[in-house]
């Protein structure tokens, strides 16, 4: 069986599956040549150590039956691992024992069938090569003819093909039912528009600036040069839908020395003493611009590395965002207070096709 | 079959009759004829029971894919017994100090419960995850093995597109996976999809309100994430698998070119005993790698990430490896918003988000590509060694720097601070990569690819340097070359071979411009082949010699 020989059947590799298809299935642009080479069959089969010399075929039946007995320990081991070490609250050290040695009980217990039924395989079973003959993927002609039939008759007997309102009505139908399930999940989301949810956000006028995540409000003073806070507005922490109102309002606050920085004269008024509000919310995709570099004085998002310039309204310097982070004109009350004069006056966060 | 035989039911089992069988054979033979009687199965194990497969190291890589998956499904259900799906706010009161008493979703809470108050919770955890590694990168490697080796073409081009979307349902099912412990790194990712999403023309604020319930992160996207994750992926990924398989089983396995082994047959070893020993030895080895990953390696250690907060987020983000690719593609791309009537296009994002499905699509679609361009109908069973389609290599390899490169950009930050160059001219190299590499990745994998197919015919021809010196009368030293043998030979001379495209005027005297593309196409592909050597031409040689 192993010698089954091929050679003459089919010349070529590329040969196709059977002679009636050969004749009848088009080679495309391949080119067959009447001289290539013949397939020279199966070379003779080359028997294995374990074939020859039954010693090691012994050895090798001890090394399979020694790998199961081995998963088998591994698997009592894995019993014996969790029922020996309780997770004590707040010690990691047991935690990463229990989890070493349980996992590495039922690896055992997996890697002992595993290798020793592969070397099972790869030294004690019979290992000549079998050949089979492969059948063309196209039904016969015969299976081909009646599957037509088949067809036909439901055509004939339905009169699908002759009664044509029936048929229409039927598509029509057919395509009209899959259209409530589309309406149905319209209610995965609130009343309402997201555009009109996206232009705004919770800051409004005379809203103090408070610390994240604590909610103290901020004094001007404290804010020293150089320092970075990050701000979310007074009550925010009160708020129903805290995480989405602090998705849109996060601000970082930054204090500059006022010749550092290059004020458009119509936002002259918005910082107050070199204190400056910007957006923390990347225009890129809405990460969180969290890492300011003092010396340049640029923000960096660190989900795609946009980079703007604080001194320069954050003007985009590099990366993929397009837009400057929105600035939140800022001033002080009576108590020294850093507030919000109003709310940002354009939306915040990553571009949307309502946007402008 | 008569149904009394009760011997023949497994066909194999021809035992000798004159010895009275003993209890279990007895027992095993009744109850053959019992299941037998009841669903003729014996049908099936004759069909199946000594199907023959051949045996490649590659061949292996499908069948990691499989068994990590199945992993994963056992893993997976352990998990879902203690995880909480919900995003309502809870205190953490679990045995992890550090988060002790912080405001967090219960499905955060509930994964913390998992890793630090369940025993082998952390273990199944990471063993799912890194199973979820492994099964992504075993679906790519053996993608590339069927793309390198030819062994999409027909019969099997349909089961190369369900493989496809085999991968793209299995990077689903990790990016929906990697969400649900709903802390600080995954809840960014899912801000990213988000400000994708929202970039959309047209439609792109609805799908992000009615994927999240409202407004981003809201209350619901867990919960939802959840089911495609636990329910509807997978289930779809299992019916897509099984198709995957049974189509395997019509086409039959390819094998690769030697001697024996013909378009017209398969050489290899019987379902039954060895290669279901083999096969379902490595499922038990391929689970144990994963279970020693599990046990010994931690991943998505989401106590140090802490709960999802829109505000903080920690340098050297990074999304798992099979989603960098998208991510490095945001990254590459320059940031330009452009307003037309009123409406914003972010083509920072938008590019990118049209890159990828285009780049995947000619994935998905190569198969129908280059059947076109060959015009060959017939079908295929010899897997071919990829410098015998040195166009279609090269085009693999151009494909594979296209990928490496976004992949590489996905880690633009952490290359900048390891190599100490800057992240600006990381990027901008990485852009000039994007676009340089797969060219000159193309013409390098050409060149080589036909340069072993030149040495491969050289040697077939003229035999292979035997390293023996011989001084000739005349004083002339040669090297003797050895003859290699038929077998030997074989490798090396049997492979297909196509010519370019001629173009021909149809009936009314004209050429299309199909035709004319095709014949582009075909050029481009085949102008410069190397044809495989001859009888003739050895005898040529071995005459003049």
């Amino acid at each position: 069986m192993a010698q089954h020989d091929t050679g003459e059947k089919s010349a070529a590799a590329g040969s196709a599956v059977d002679r009636i298809e050969s004749s009848r299935v088009s080679p495309g642009t391949a080119i067959e040549v009447s001289d290539a080479f013949v397939n020279p069959g199966l070379p003779p089969h080359r028997p294995r150590v374990t074939d020859l010399n039954p010693k090691k075929a012994k050895q090798a039946e001890r090394r399979v039956y020694t790998l199961f007995y081995v998963s088998i320990i591994g698997s009592v081991a894995a019993v014996a691992a969790y029922a020996a070490i309780p997770l004590v609250p707040g010690d990691n050290a047991t935690l990463r024992l229990s989890t070493a040695l349980l996992g590495l009980g039922i690896a055992l217990g997996l890697l002992g069938i595993g290798i020793g039924a592969v070397y099972w395989a790869k030294t004690l079973m019979k290992a000549e090569e079998m050949v089979e003959m492969r059948h063309p993927t196209r039904g016969s002609d015969e299976t081909r003819e009646r599957a037509v039939e088949i067809f036909q008759l439901g055509n004939e007997e339905s009169g699908f093909g002759r009664r044509a309102l029936i048929r229409n009505s039927l598509i029509g139908a057919l395509i009209a039912t899959p259209i409530p399930a589309i309406v149905l999940f319209r209610d995965l989301g609130p009343a309402g528009s997201p555009a009109e949810a996206l232009m705004t956000t919770m800051w409004e006028k005379d809203m103090r600036l408070t610390r994240d995540p604590t909610g103290t409000p901020i004094r001007a003073s404290e804010v020293t040069l150089g320092s970075v806070f990050h701000v979310i507005p007074d009550g925010l922490l009160d708020k129903e839908h805290k995480l989405e109102e602090k998705a849109k309002a996060a601000v970082l606050l930054i204090r500059l020395k006022p010749e550092d920085i290059n004020e458009l004269p119509e936002r002259a008024g918005w910082s107050y003493d070199g204190i400056v509000a910007y957006s923390k919310i990347c225009t890129h995709v809405g990460c969180p611009v969290a890492l300011y570099e003092q010396q340049t004085h640029h923000l960096l998002c660190p989900c795609h590395q946009s980079t703007f310039d604080v001194t320069n309204h954050c003007e985009v310097i590099f990366g993929p965002a397009s837009r400057p982070l929105p600035q939140l004109p800022i001033s002080v009350d009576s108590d020294g207070y850093l507030i919000a004069q109003s709310d940002f006056l354009e939306p915040i966060g990553p571009s949307f096709w309502e946007r402008s | 079959m008569s149904a009394t035989d009760t011997a023949s039911a497994p066909a194999d089992t021809a035992a000798a009759s004159t010895v009275p069988p003993s209890r279990g054979q007895r027992f095993t033979n009744a109850s053959a004829n019992y299941i037998d009687e009841r669903t003729s199965v014996s049908g099936l194990v004759k069909e199946l029971g000594r199907k023959v497969f051949p045996d490649h190291w590659s061949f292996m890589l499908g069948e990691i894919a499989l068994y990590s998956f199945v992993v994963i499904l056992l893993s997976g259900t352990f998990l879902t017994f203690f995880y909480d799906p919900s995003m309502t706010e809870v205190e953490y009161e679990g045995s992890y100090v550090p988060l002790k008493g912080l405001e967090m979703s219960a499905a955060m809470a509930s994964s913390l419960d998992i890793s630090f108050d369940i025993r082998g919770g952390l273990l199944m955890r990471q063993v799912h995850h890194w199973a979820a590694l492994l099964f992504i990168a075993a679906i790519g490697l053996h993608m590339l093995r069927v793309f390198f080796t030819g062994a999409f073409r027909k019969p099997r081009e349909l089961n190369w597109f369900i493989g496809f979307v085999l991968f793209i349902l299995a990077m689903a099912e990790g990016f929906t996976g990697y969400s649900l412990p709903d802390d600080l790194l995954s809840g960014n990712g899912l801000r990213i999809i988000d400000g994708m999403v929202k970039a959309i023309p047209l439609i792109g604020t609805w799908i992000s309100w009615l994927l999240f319930g409202g407004e981003f992160p809201g209350t619901e996207v867990i919960p939802r994430l959840f089911v495609l994750h636990i329910l509807l992926l997978p289930a779809i990924l299992v019916v897509a698998l099984g198709a995957h398989l049974l189509l395997m089983v019509i086409n039959k396995h390819t094998h690769y070119a030697g001697p024996g082994r013909t378009n017209d047959n398969v050489v290899g070893v019987p379902v039954m005993p060895i290669f279901a020993a083999k096969a379902g030895g490595f499922f038990f080895i391929v689970f144990g790698v994963i279970m020693l990953l599990g046990a010994f390696f931690q991943i998505n250690p989401i106590w140090a990430y802490g709960p999802y907060d829109p505000s903080p987020v920690s340098a050297g983000t990074q999304p798992d490896w099979y989603i960098g690719f998208a991510d490095g593609a945001l990254r590459l791309m320059p940031g330009l918003d452009v307003v037309l009537f009123g409406y914003t296009y972010p083509l920072g994002v938008l590019v990118p988000l049209a890159i990828l499905p285009i780049f995947l699509g000619l994935v998905a679609f190569y198969p129908f590509i280059e059947a076109w361009i060959t015009g060959d109908k017939r079908e295929h069973h010899i897997a071919e060694r990829p410098r015998n389609a040195p166009a279609r290599t090269a085009i693999g390899a151009a494909g594979v720097t296209f990928y490496a490169v976004l992949w590489a950009a996905a880690s633009s930050d952490l290359i900048a601070t390891h190599f100490l160059v800057t992240i600006e001219g990381t990027i901008i190299t990485l852009r000039w990569l994007l676009v340089i590499g797969p060219v000159l990745a193309y013409f390098l994998t050409k060149r080589i690819c036909i340069g072993l197919q030149k040495k491969d015919r050289e040697i077939a021809l003229h035999g292979y340097e035997s390293g023996r010196i011989v001084r000739l009368p005349g004083g002339e030293y040669i090297e003797v070359h050895e003859q290699l043998d038929d077998y030997e030979r074989w490798k090396l001379v049997s492979y297909l071979d196509y010519q370019p495209l001629m173009v021909r005027p149809d009936d009314n005297g004209r050429i299309s411009v199909a035709q004319r593309a095709r014949a582009g196409l075909s050029s481009w592909f085949f102008e410069d082949r190397i044809a495989p050597a001859t009888t003739t031409e050895l005898e040529r040689e071995t005459a003049s010699h």
